[in-house]
């Protein structure tokens, strides 16, 4: 294995990759509207067959070449051109207000990517600086990823924010030198699942509610409390 | 010849302390041109012994508390800060000069200059604390001098609690150092335990702190600021807090022990640029100009403060050259803010002399009737901007070269926090620009909007002088700010304990290894010489004259015969030019409640938008304050409802008591 | 003999900047026509406008002040100032020692606030509302661009620019997110700092979504064409920055006794530089054009997120390791 250090062009350009989702991430944060939601989604997954590539050449792992077509494939033509079709058949133009302050919102992620360098910093001291940065990175992707499910009260954005959860998840996966693909494969086929069943669950919502906001299902929870 | 400054500043002091009952008698008139006098008098001799650069000196006064004697000492930080409180109080007393019939409490001032005089050359407890308590009283006199007028009382009450608060805390920490005896040079060598030096840094946080409108106790500072006469406001604003910064210096960077753990500084960080922020935000939402400048000192105040706190923290660390760096930003800073706000409340009371308002909304359109006034409020307003190169930028200009060192202070903790300071210094800065400029846009520029605006003229000869001689100063910090850092050498040498820097250079600030460098020198040449550039070309090539007429304002109608200056309203003012920021930033920072009565319809009345912002220290500090002290006095007041034998009974459990103590600590 | 160097490249540069400054705001506004299909005006128009301004008598309202008569002048020399701190073909000029990132920033706010100082001036409501929006742009674009100056400095060991500007080149650092973040952090407060779309539209005439064009309403004449002038000297301020920091390769190193090479370095230094500015002017034309503006109350969203970028940028600083060792010394 090729020894990445920084200041070569192997670190840099994994670091670059890695740091783009990142941005890609924050950027997701700051949209309201669909279509640049899933432009901005499809975008971030490109870069992660990019870094899946790049990996794989570096670490001389042919597998890795297959997770990021798989991830290419998949993530930056099916699902957004599956997301775009769903957008005109629901007839989704409206743009809904987040349910927090984008500012804030972006501040709040700010704030997560410096939790995950404290928490991941101390704990990989011993480890070289690629593996530790790019833990770094996808644990903030994840946390992003996450904070768009919260803060948004759009059942789409929070889907699109799951999926950019995940692209985190395989961020990290690829980092790490010696990962099996068959942890990576069941996560890709995880993802299609999982997309297939948010893609009923929309079509459903939005038949019962005529609108996704997530608020609604409050009520319907609330029959039995 | 440095001999002689002490017995002079000394003399100065006690001809103040003498104007006070002299002048009570004879009329108020004397003491402002007493006080005018003496206090050039003790500036000049002050400036004479740093420019030479004399030695510490030690004055021991036979007079004091019963069997003891009061010690007087000049070091480095002391006269740096007697020429800030001394030339101040020249030009206030000067300011008030203008006036022939002076304000009732006048006699006052030479008191409140000998306070804080006293305060800064005191070499022991007793002296300190007895200036403080002076310089606390004769300003709350001046504070309620128009106690007749509304808010007023409310401020002078609140700024009697706040110095009360601040005189026990002093007395406390004082009372915490002096285990060995009360003068300062027993404390230095006695040396103090950490848990006592702890609990001075606390105590010195809250007493001389609050003194110096630190959040979250600054909530006195603007009221009390705005009802003073404006040289009383200047005085405070510029001096007052200066000196309790002094003493916050000298309890905390010298008598606590030179070796401090690195997390002191944290505290005065987070409170300094909270302070920053906050201050220079509420400056930008008040309406009386005076209220604004108070405001303003509070961001100001935080800056300092701020430089300070990076300083103890370098020191903590050892990294020596970082706290030459802050601390000389924190005295450079000290020394160009006591210049611009004296010179901008000595304006301020102009403008509301001969404009005979405080308020934004009465205000405008001076810029062509007292072109002095507002020239020297613009430049004064250039440095409350901190732009370059005027000498509100170098101080910031160091500050933040400093934040950016203290990245060097530790791990990732302290990086991140040094980023987030870096921000919200830039706000801050920000902040205060957009509030500086909203002060001279709207007082001082666009059309009048009040009859007596309109009619306003320059003040007389000596209010004028007031103006032009701090004008000159702060011109003069701006331009060669290294010279004023070389002064405040023997300050840092007091503060941090190292050897002077003596590769400084005076035409230039520098910072970072002498990597980085600002020469305001050469930007001011730059903009003289393009100036010229333009005017040149502009004369040779285009074409020349003016011709004048109404504002075009896109087709807006003349103004009617009997509104000369048009309709005031139509005209942007203090609440709309704070409108953009007060909706930005009001609902996170400031509390903002907006309520919009519109009348029913059919109503033909106006449709009104109601706005009230609070100070988060009032909701989050004050109020709840207040309602303790109302639980503690409905507490007390039950022991009105007492028979006598159970009064009795409480005292004599009580004498029991103390000498039951009393023989346990023998015991011990 | 270096010192005359300097000096020369000084004067160069300066001439450079004056010549070109009008022709590259002509260069955006001709992309920009051609990319919607339409003719544009001639390359040299914004010369044309100003000579033309030069040639007609200003109005000066009857009730303002000296302010506004001089506001023009200042906003104008302080732009010159700012500019000559910005190396363009070559490093080392004259001002190069006092060329400061933060006196850069002292610059360019002391130019808005000569403008929004002239607004207030004029007394009328336009006025007021465009000093207004600009202070508010101003207070959170001022903390973007001072952070991204903070990266800088932690990377770089300094906040000098022209010492930023060399390190950068000597490609020592690397690529960095951290640099690509700053880029963005920049680049958004650059469209801010010059009133470009999605932030202000500098070709509106609807008074009302006016910021920066709003304050100078009531100029005309000679006073308009400083305004003019001092506004294409800020977008050239601000791609030049942007040129030099993040694409600094080309640029000719300082006079040190290259003997007669360094000719032929400067005019490659020159060409190479127009080509950034010519690359970065049709980028802004293409990013204008596929814009619309935004809210005014939508643009501190932006900034803010310029703000954050910038605040990421520095503390993604500190998980690669390390970054350039000098500040305030390393202690006893």
């Amino acid at each position: 294995m090729t020894q990445l250090v920084y200041g070569t062009l192997g670190y840099d350009a994994a670091h670059m990759l890695g740091g783009l989702m990142l941005l890609l991430s924050f950027t997701l944060l700051s949209q309201r509207r669909m279509t640049a939601l899933i432009d901005i989604y499809a975008l971030q997954a490109t870069c992660l067959a990019l870094a899946a590539f790049w990996q794989g050449h570096v670490q001389s792992a042919p597998a890795l070449y297959l997770t990021g077509a798989i991830a290419f494939a998949a993530k930056a033509v099916l699902i957004p051109a599956a997301l775009r079709r769903l957008m005109l058949r629901l007839q989704l133009t409206e743009t809904m207000e987040p349910a927090l302050g984008i500012f804030a919102s972006m501040a709040l992620g700010v704030g997560l990517v410096v939790l995950s360098i404290m928490v991941v910093l101390p704990v990989t001291m011993q480890s070289q600086a690629l593996t530790r940065e790019d833990l770094a990175l996808a644990l903030s992707v994840v946390l992003l990823g996450l904070l768009m499910m919260i803060s948004r009260r759009s059942a789409f954005a929070q889907v699109i924010g799951f999926m950019s959860l995940e692209n985190g998840l395989i961020l990290a996966a690829i980092g790490v030198a010696g990962m099996p693909l068959v942890v990576e494969l069941s996560l890709a086929v995880l993802i299609l699942v999982a997309f297939v069943v948010f893609g009923a669950f929309l079509r459903r919502m939005d038949r019962q509610f005529h609108s996704l906001d997530t608020t609604n299902l409050d009520r319907v929870g609330g029959q039995h409390r | 010849m440095s001999g002689l400054t002490l017995p002079v500043l000394v003399t100065v002091m006690a001809g103040l302390l003498a104007l006070v009952p002299v002048s009570a008698a004879i009329g108020p008139r004397l003491a402002l041109i007493g006080t005018a006098i003496l206090a050039a008098l003790g500036t000049a001799t002050i400036l004479v012994h740093l420019l030479a650069g004399a030695p510490p000196t030690t004055l021991t006064l036979p007079v004091g508390l019963a069997g003891q004697s009061t010690i007087l000492a000049l070091d480095g930080l002391s006269a740096l800060f007697t020429l800030i409180v001394l030339a101040v109080a020249a030009m206030a007393a000067l300011a008030a000069c203008d006036d022939a019939h002076p304000w009732p409490t006048a006699p006052a001032l030479p008191g409140f200059a000998a306070g804080m005089l006293l305060c800064l050359l005191a070499s022991d407890a007793f002296a300190l604390v007895a200036g403080f308590e002076l310089m606390s009283v004769a300003s709350f006199v001046l504070v309620a001098t128009h106690h007749t007028e509304e808010g007023v009382q409310s401020a002078a009450r609140l700024y009697a609690g706040m110095a009360a608060l601040s005189g026990l805390c002093l007395i406390a920490a004082l009372a915490l150092l002096a285990p060995n005896g009360a003068s300062f040079a027993a404390m230095r060598t006695g040396g103090v335990e950490p848990w006592r030096a702890t609990l001075v840094l606390a105590l010195a946080l809250l007493g001389p702190g609050a003194k110096a409108g630190l959040v979250p106790l600054h909530v006195w500072l603007p009221p009390a600021h705005a009802a003073a006469p404006a040289p009383v406001s200047a005085l405070m604003s510029a001096a007052m807090t200066k000196v309790a910064l002094y003493v916050l210096i000298r309890l905390v960077f010298d008598l606590a022990g030179s070796g401090n753990p690195l997390w002191w500084g944290l505290p005065l960080i987070a409170l300094g640029i909270a302070g920053a922020v906050l201050g220079a935000l509420r400056a930008n939402m008040e309406m009386d100009i005076k209220t604004i400048l108070a405001c303003s000192t509070v961001e100001n105040i935080g800056l300092i403060t701020l430089g300070l706190g990076l300083a103890l923290a370098a020191r903590g660390a050892d990294l020596a050259p970082l706290a030459r760096l802050a601390a000389g930003a924190a005295l450079l800073h000290s020394l160009a803010h006591a210049g611009f706000k004296s010179l901008l409340f000595l304006g301020a009371g102009a403008v509301l002399h001969q404009a005979g308002s405080r308020a934004l909304a009465k205000l405008g359109g001076l810029a062509k009737a007292m072109p002095i006034t507002v020239a020297c409020l613009l430049l004064a307003a250039a440095s409350l901007a901190g732009l370059p190169p005027s000498a509100g930028f170098a101080g910031e200009w160091l500050l933040f070269q400093s934040v950016i060192g203290a990245v060097r202070l530790g791990g990732i903790g302290l990086q991140v926090m040094a980023c987030v300071v870096a921000a919200m210094l830039a706000l801050a800065t920000a902040l205060a620009a957009s509030a500086a400029l909203r002060l001279a846009g709207v007082a001082l520029l666009g059309r009048p909007r009040s009859a007596a605006a309109a009619a306003a003229t320059d003040p007389g000869p000596a209010l004028r002088w007031a103006m032009l001689l701090p004008a000159l100063a702060v011109t003069l910090i701006g331009l060669a700010p290294g010279l004023v850092l070389a002064l405040a050498q023997p300050a840092l040498a007091v503060m941090l304990r190292t050897a002077p820097d003596d590769t400084l250079s005076i035409l230039a600030l520098q910072a970072g290894d002498h990597a980085q460098l600002y020469a305001p020198l050469l930007i001011a040449a730059l903009l003289a010489a393009f100036l010229v550039l333009i005017t040149q070309l502009l004369r040779r090539h285009a074409v020349q004259g003016a011709r004048g007429g109404p504002l075009w304002d896109c087709g807006y109608g003349d103004p009617p015969a009997w509104q000369p200056f048009g309709d005031p309203a139509a005209q942007y003012g203090g609440a709309s030019f704070a409108q953009p920021l007060r909706r930005v930033l009001g609902p996170l920072l400031l509390d903002l409640r907006e309520t919009i009565h519109t009348p029913p319809p059919g109503d033909i009345s106006v449709a009104r938008l109601h706005t009230a912002i609070s100070d988060p220290a009032q909701r989050l500090v004050f109020t709840p304050l207040g309602q303790w002290r109302e639980a503690i006095s409905r507490l007390a007041d039950r022991l009105h409802f007492l028979t006598v034998r159970q009064i009795l009974t409480m005292m004599g459990a009580l004498l029991a008591l103390l000498l039951a103590y009393i023989a346990a600590m023998e015991q011990l | 003999m270096s010192a005359l160097l300097a000096l020369a490249a000084l004067l160069l540069h300066l001439a450079l900047m004056l010549a070109s400054a009008p022709l590259l705001l002509g260069v955006v506004r001709s992309a920009k026509a051609r990319m919607v299909g339409r003719q544009g005006p001639p390359l040299l128009q914004p010369w044309r406008d100003l000579l033309r301004l030069l040639h007609k008598q200003p109005v000066v309202a009857d009730s303002v002040s000296l302010v506004f008569r001089a506001a023009p002048a200042l906003c104008c020399a302080a732009m010159l100032a700012a500019i000559t701190l910005v190396p363009s073909f070559t490093l080392g000029m004259a001002t190069a020692q006092a060329s400061d990132l933060l006196v850069l920033a002292g610059l360019l706010a002391l130019g808005r606030a000569a403008l929004v100082l002239a607004g207030m001036d004029t007394g009328t409501a336009f006025g007021g509302i465009g000093a207004s929006r600009e202070m508010l742009f101003a207070v959170f674009a001022e903390p973007a661009l001072l952070l991204v100056v903070f990266t800088l400095a932690l990377m770089t060991g300094t906040t000098n620019l022209d010492a930023v500007i060399t390190t950068i080149a000597s490609g020592q650092l690397g690529l960095r997110i951290s640099m690509a973040l700053a880029l963005v952090s920049l680049a958004i407060v650059a469209l801010a700092e010059c009133g470009r779309v999605p932030v202000d539209n500098p070709a509106t005439h609807l008074e009302l979504t006016m910021v920066h064009e709003a304050m100078v309403l009531e100029y005309s004449g000679r006073h308009l064409a400083l305004i003019e002038a001092a506004a294409c000297l800020r977008l050239l301020i601000w791609f030049s920055l942007l040129a030099g920091i993040f694409a600094p390769f080309g640029i000719a190193p300082k006079a040190d006794g290259q003997g007669p090479i360094l000719l032929l370095l400067w005019a490659a230094g020159a060409a190479i530089w127009a080509v950034k500015m010519l690359v970065l002017a049709l980028g802004l034309a293409a990013f204008e054009t596929s814009r619309a503006k935004l809210r005014v109350f939508r643009v501190p969203e932006l900034l803010g997120m310029a703000l954050l970028l910038g605040l990421l940028a520095a503390i993604l600083l500190f998980v690669s390791q390390g970054f350039a060792h000098g500040f305030g010394g390393d202690g006893a």
